[in-house]
């Protein structure tokens, strides 16, 4: 680790995870998060303003925790980050204003940055230096995008998202529909394991015009109708529903969908490493279907690990400390929380 | 001492300093800004007074009952700066504030020092949005130490204004309610935001005194969501 390298503090609130994380240069220090999820399980799904309190709560007493465990003071940091959009409104503001207080009582600089760059930033910290251009599948509750990004830290294109729910979303419907509890992804992956794919449920925009008009565009709505209807046709005919095989049909739809787009994107614009990240990372399936066809395309896959996955601090330190190594003008301390900010805004 | 006052309650993003006599403020009025104006306001009124946050020998923040969101900016903004400077952060009613900027002749005046009137009823009010209003009741009466003290006769709560006692209504009223329902509050105060130098001045006078001064968000409402258990209860 270089002593030298720039100290930096992230902070991430944009849902319900309140996130601190601390690096130094390329080398994590520290990653602590309090998550609110508990509280929206009783809601079945989050809930804006109890986010926004639980974050309220949680500030303060995660950066000493993210501090105590990097073994660093708040006096030693050179800079402070955090994510600025997309994301709920009053979520992002808790951390932007808890950001913008530090870097004032502190005097360091400010770096107010995209979510969905540092989504792809934090695997800087786990698997050394960024390939660029690299390619980037981030898919969350929140999210599902493909982008193209020559400099992670000021130039980030979006090649396709998607046009209705995104990919954990429709995890987390599905989840409903099978009567497994918020939030969905788990149980569904876990379910899968024991079932099979026997079932043929569509994959969204993949097929003659919607190739040419939606090429790396995701639908996941008409997939979720499916599913229910399917499971709804059953329950009225009397018969169990085949919860394991359920899991798995609709897992592989969306997973072969994903990873067939990603692949394409890194095909066609040359591209040859391809990054997953953002909360669906963690499911097993797709890891290793992305693995199996990157490999057959002799592309270089890179996946951080779970917990670097899902939303944290840690990602957006990491940006914020690819920020001052590039020489990056720090953000004015009169930076918004901007809740639609478009995913080529890098820094606001 | 050197205390630092935040509030955003009301429309007003409201800073201030006091060092137990001399008070200064600034605020901008911006009910949708508060996560992009408070932190330079504060930087701008600290460069202003040529005092560094290292200067800081604690800092107070108005607890609301406010708008939510506007609310958790001034409460985290508090919360963090004390942690960083290592100083304490109390909190203090917003209401309060209001109450004694409305009886406090020095208060009101901005002149240095805090007096209340010797006697004096006033009704706080302000916008709780949704046709609604954060009120409280304040009289000035002597407290059980003998001193002139400014009494909160009710709690913060939230209500339609039409749902207020009619007697408490007649009293006169600071906050922007009179400015919202005018044919509910006949009598205004002509305050309508709370001032952070005051804040700041209460917070001094009250860790002179020795009270307790918890930083616990007023809310007064609960979110706006049912729990799947009462959505299928209700069904
Ligand atoms: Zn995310």
């Amino acid at each position: 680790m270089c002593p030298d390298a720039p100290l930096v503090l992230g902070i991430e609130t944009s849902c319900d995870e309140t996130g601190v994380g601390i690096v130094r240069g390329e080398a994590l220090l520290a990653d602590e998060i309090a998550s609110s999820v508990d509280e929206h399980a009783r809601f079945g799904g989050v809930v804006p303003e109890v986010a926004s309190r639980a974050h309220l709560e949680a500030m303060v007493p995660t950066i000493e925790r993210a501090c105590r465990t990097a073994g660093v003071a708040l006096r030693d940091l050179d800079a402070v980050a955090v994510t600025s959009g997309p994301g709920l409104a009053g979520a992002l503001m808790v951390g932007v204003a808890s950001a913008k207080a530090l870097a004032l009582s502190l005097g360091v600089p400010l770096y107010g940055v995209n979510h969905l760059a540092s989504h792809v930033a934090v695997d800087i910290v786990e698997h050394g230096p960024l390939p660029e251009p690299t390619l980037a599948l981030l898919v969350s509750g929140g999210h599902s995008s493909l982008l193209l990004v020559p400099d992670v830290t000021h130039d980030v294109r979006s090649l396709g998202s998607t046009i209705d729910d995104a990919a954990g979303e429709a995890f987390d419907k599905v989840a409903r529909v099978l009567g497994m509890p918020f939030p969905g992804g788990p149980h569904i992956d876990r379910a899968a394991r024991s079932g099979e794919v026997v079932l043929d449920f569509p994959r969204g925009l993949t097929t003659g015009r919607d190739m040419q008009r939606y090429r790396f565009d995701f639908s996941f709505s008409g997939l979720k109708t499916a599913v229910s209807r399917w499971v709804a046709a059953r329950e009225a005919s009397g018969e169990p529903v085949p919860v394991a095989d359920v899991a798995a049909s609709f897992q592989e739809a969306v997973v072969d969908v994903l990873t067939r787009k990603a692949v394409l994107a890194c095909r066609e614009h040359g591209v040859g490493h391809l990054q997953i990240g953002g909360g669906v990372a963690a499911n097993s399936r797709l890891r290793a279907m992305a693995a199996e066809r990157c490999e057959a395309a002799g592309i270089e896959l890179r996946v951080p690990r779970p917990g670097l996955c899902t939303d944290n601090g840690a990602m957006v330190a990491a940006l914020g400390a690819q920020m001052v190594l590039r020489g990056r003008t720090a953000s004015e301390l009169s930076l918004p929380a901007d809740s639609s900010l478009p995913v080529t805004v890098v820094q606001s | 001492m050197l205390i630092l006052g935040i509030d955003t309650a009301t429309s007003a993003i409201a800073v201030g300093l006091s060092d137990g006599e001399r008070t200064a403020s600034d605020r901008r009025i911006d009910p949708k800004g508060h996560a992009e104006h408070l932190a330079p306001l504060v930087g701008d009124l600290l460069a202003g007074e040529g005092v560094s946050p290292g200067d800081l020998t604690a800092i107070v923040v108005g607890t609301g009952p406010g708008p939510f969101t506007g609310l958790r900016v001034g409460m985290v903004t508090g919360l963090t700066m004390g942690h960083a400077l290592g100083v304490p952060v109390h909190g203090i009613c917003s209401l309060d504030v209001l109450a004694h900027q409305a009886l406090c002749d020095e208060c009101e005046s901005g002149r240095p020092g805090h007096r209340l009137r010797t006697h004096g009823d006033v009704l706080v009010a302000t916008d709780a949005r949704r046709k609604e209003v954060y009120w409280a009741h304040y009289r000035v009466g002597g407290a059980p130490d003998g001193r002139q003290a400014l009494l909160p006769l009710t709690q913060p709560a939230v209500d339609r204004p039409a749902d207020l006692p009619a007697d408490l209504r007649e009293l006169p009223t600071a906050g922007r309610g009179p400015v919202l329902y005018p044919d509910l509050f006949p009598h205004p105060g002509g305050l309508l935001d709370v001032d952070g130098g005051v804040l700041a001045r209460l917070g001094a006078l009250g860790l002179r005194d020795g009270r307790e001064m918890p930083v616990e968000p007023l809310y007064l409402r609960r979110p706006d969501a049912l729990t799947t258990a009462e959505r299928g209860a209700g069904r």
